[in-house]
């Protein structure tokens, strides 16, 4: 057993509103959730992020009590959660979800953005105003009396989003709420969630595994694999110093090579990957074995027949493009440099440099661009 | 072919004239199946959504026998029921065969596993995470049961239908622990039995007309209640 983290934190750090203790979830005796520990904090957006079948949304059902755990408990605002009946009902009546599907009733629109209203019997006045609120919040005003049969995919999810915000929830959970829609929608959908949620302060716990989405709206990033979370932090720190080479590949870091810190002169280290030295910033002991980390975007490429490179980069290795792939607006170049790099390149550079597979290149990048993990 | 137009002109006039004969045999038929339907409704629609939301062992034993059930054919549900309401058999002491109570009985022992079978269908069809999202948003146990009935009301509606067309036009066992006495528990079937069998096509027809009529009637303003505001 994990001894129990303490109730509030650092005091810089808002209390934790809502906070999972050794939470573990079985489905016929295989285990899909183990968290020793989670905090949500008043007033932050949370993203839970990992692949397909990482336990996010069994995590997400546990804290919002809709799914009792195997084992382990649920505080909120400090206090135990009750098991009783009335307990969840009355706790789950200060929550709001949103998840994949928008699940509507077979209503109008106006009708479902009041439901969650008057299930907890408010009043008729303060039902209309709320609805009118929201429907407008969310751009959905014209749709009032339109069934929802008839909705589109985002029109659908904004209404689920509406009737949610219409609850003025204490926290807000939403499980994957974008990743059914077309790639436009989603972005004016995400866009539009962003504005909300920095309007209203909202504590959120929000379930993607789409990277580009957690970075967006979270302030705070949970990694996720197997049921178990494996880094939490600021986007920043798991972005850019992820603790493991799964979180690493998760987080985007497509080059991840295998070396040794072979020098360390007072923080800048040399690090030897297959021969090849590669400078970085660390305070790790030489032979120390380590992973080696390079984000595409922190590379940059010129042409072996240029001259001159007036960059602060440390690191320039020579070597030849392997392959390149067109993604749209940007391009992945994959480098044979001894070890194989990844570097990011906007399309108009890719036509610039005339790079295509044979064509002798250079990399470059600084030595505070490389990530090590300690092996 | 005169038969059936004499039949139809002078069951034309019977309906019109409003024979109270013809009248007291309508009105009975509706009182006992529309009672028979209401209770097996009261008891199917509690059981069929039990059955459709909660997982028990024998859970599905359960189903099989409801659905089996759906198809119980009324003269082996008339022969049970006429021996338990028997003289000397378990209810005998009541002295409620022959009696439109008896019917009542055995009509509700048909309609209640068609009612209960259709629920079941009619709840599972509903997404099983709208559960999980009413009760995200808050819903007790009671709202959560409402609101998923009243998702499912298009099919539930059905199952009043099929509940409702099954008993109205259900023949054996009516005959079997009513007795078909005239006045007492004569109902649009049985009497439409009786007197084809004696040749009087004319009132057979008007009897039949009515029983169509009736059956249309009833399942107009159920789909009228169903249908309303669905486009398509």
């Amino acid at each position: 057993m994990t001894p129990p983290i303490p109730a509030a934190g650092p005091p810089a750090l808002p209390a934790p509103i809502l906070e999972g203790r050794d939470l573990r979830v079985a489905y016929a005796g295989q285990s899909v959730l183990d968290v020793p520990a989670i905090e949500v904090r008043e007033g932050e957006v949370l993203a839970l992020i990992g692949p397909n079948g990482a336990g996010k949304s069994t995590l997400l059902r546990a804290l919002g009590l809709l799914e009792r755990p195997t084992a382990g408990e649920v505080f909120f605002r400090g206090q135990p959660v009750g098991t009783s009946r009335r307990d969840l009902l009355v706790l789950r009546r200060r929550f709001a979800t949103v998840f994949q599907e928008p699940l509507l009733c077979d209503a109008t629109v106006e009708a479902n953005v009041a439901l969650g209203l008057r299930l907890r019997h408010r009043s008729a006045p303060e039902i209309r105003a709320q609805v009118q609120v929201w429907l407008q919040r969310l751009g959905i005003a014209h749709l009032a009396s339109r069934e929802a049969r008839s909705l589109s995919g985002g029109e659908a999810q904004r209404t689920s989003l509406a009737r949610a915000f219409a609850l003025r929830p204490e926290v807000l959970l939403l499980d994957e709420p974008f990743a059914a829609l077309d790639p436009p929608t989603r972005d004016e959908l995400v866009t539009a969630l962003h504005g909300l949620l920095h309007q209203e302060a909202l504590t959120t716990v929000f379930v993607t595994h789409d990277r580009n989405e957690a970075l967006r709206l979270g302030d705070r990033i949970a990694v996720m694999m197997d049921g178990c979370i494996r880094q939490v932090g600021p986007p920043g720190q798991v972005f850019g110093r992820p603790t493991s080479e799964e979180v690493a590949r998760f987080v985007g870091v497509e080059t991840i090579l295998q070396g040794q810190v072979a020098l360390d002169r007072n923080g800048l280290l040399v690090v030897e990957v297959d021969g090849t030295r590669i400078e970085a910033l660390g305070r790790l002991r030489p032979r120390q074995r380590v992973l080696l980390c390079l984000r595409p975007e922190d590379l940059t490429i010129r042409r072996q027949d240029e001259s001159g490179h007036s960059e602060s980069a440390r690191n320039h290795l020579a070597g030849v493009v392997e392959e390149v792939i067109l993604l749209g607006a940007q391009c992945r170049v994959r480098i044979d440099c001894g070890p194989s790099l990844v570097a990011l390149v906007t399309k108009r550079s890719l036509e610039d440099l005339a790079l295509a597979p044979g064509v002798p290149v250079v990399v470059s990048f600084k030595a505070s661009a490389v990530h090590l993990i300690p092996h | 072919m005169d038969l059936l137009w004499e039949g139809i002109w002078e069951a034309t006039r019977l309906i019109l004239s409003g024979d109270p004969g013809v009248l007291q045999i309508t009105w009975l038929s509706l009182q006992i199946s529309g009672l028979a339907t209401l209770l097996s409704l009261l008891l199917g629609i509690p059981a069929g959504v039990c059955l459709a939301l909660t997982r028990f062992p024998g859970r599905q034993l359960l189903v099989a026998l409801v659905n089996t059930g759906m198809g119980l054919p009324p003269v082996v549900v008339g022969l049970f029921v006429s021996i338990f309401l028997w003289r000397s058999g378990p209810l005998g002491p009541l002295g409620l065969l022959y009696t439109p109570t008896a019917i009542v009985i055995a009509q509700l022992v048909i309609a209640a596993p068609i009612v209960t079978g259709l629920t079941i269908a009619a709840m599972q069809q509903l997404n099983p995470r709208l559960r999980l999202q009413l009760l995200a948003l808050g819903a007790s146990r009671w709202q959560l049961l409402w609101l998923l009935m009243r998702e499912a009301r298009l099919p539930l509606l059905a199952a009043v239908m099929a509940g409702f067309g099954g008993v109205i036009s259900e023949v054996g066992a009516s005959m079997m622990v009513g007795g078909n006495l005239l006045g007492q528990t004569r109902v649009l079937t049985t009497a439409t039995v009786l007197e084809t069998g004696k040749g009087n096509f004319d009132v057979a027809i008007a009897l039949s007309l009515i029983l169509l009529a009736l059956v249309f009637g009833v399942n107009y303003l159920l789909t009228w209640i169903q249908q309303r505001g669905r486009r398509p």
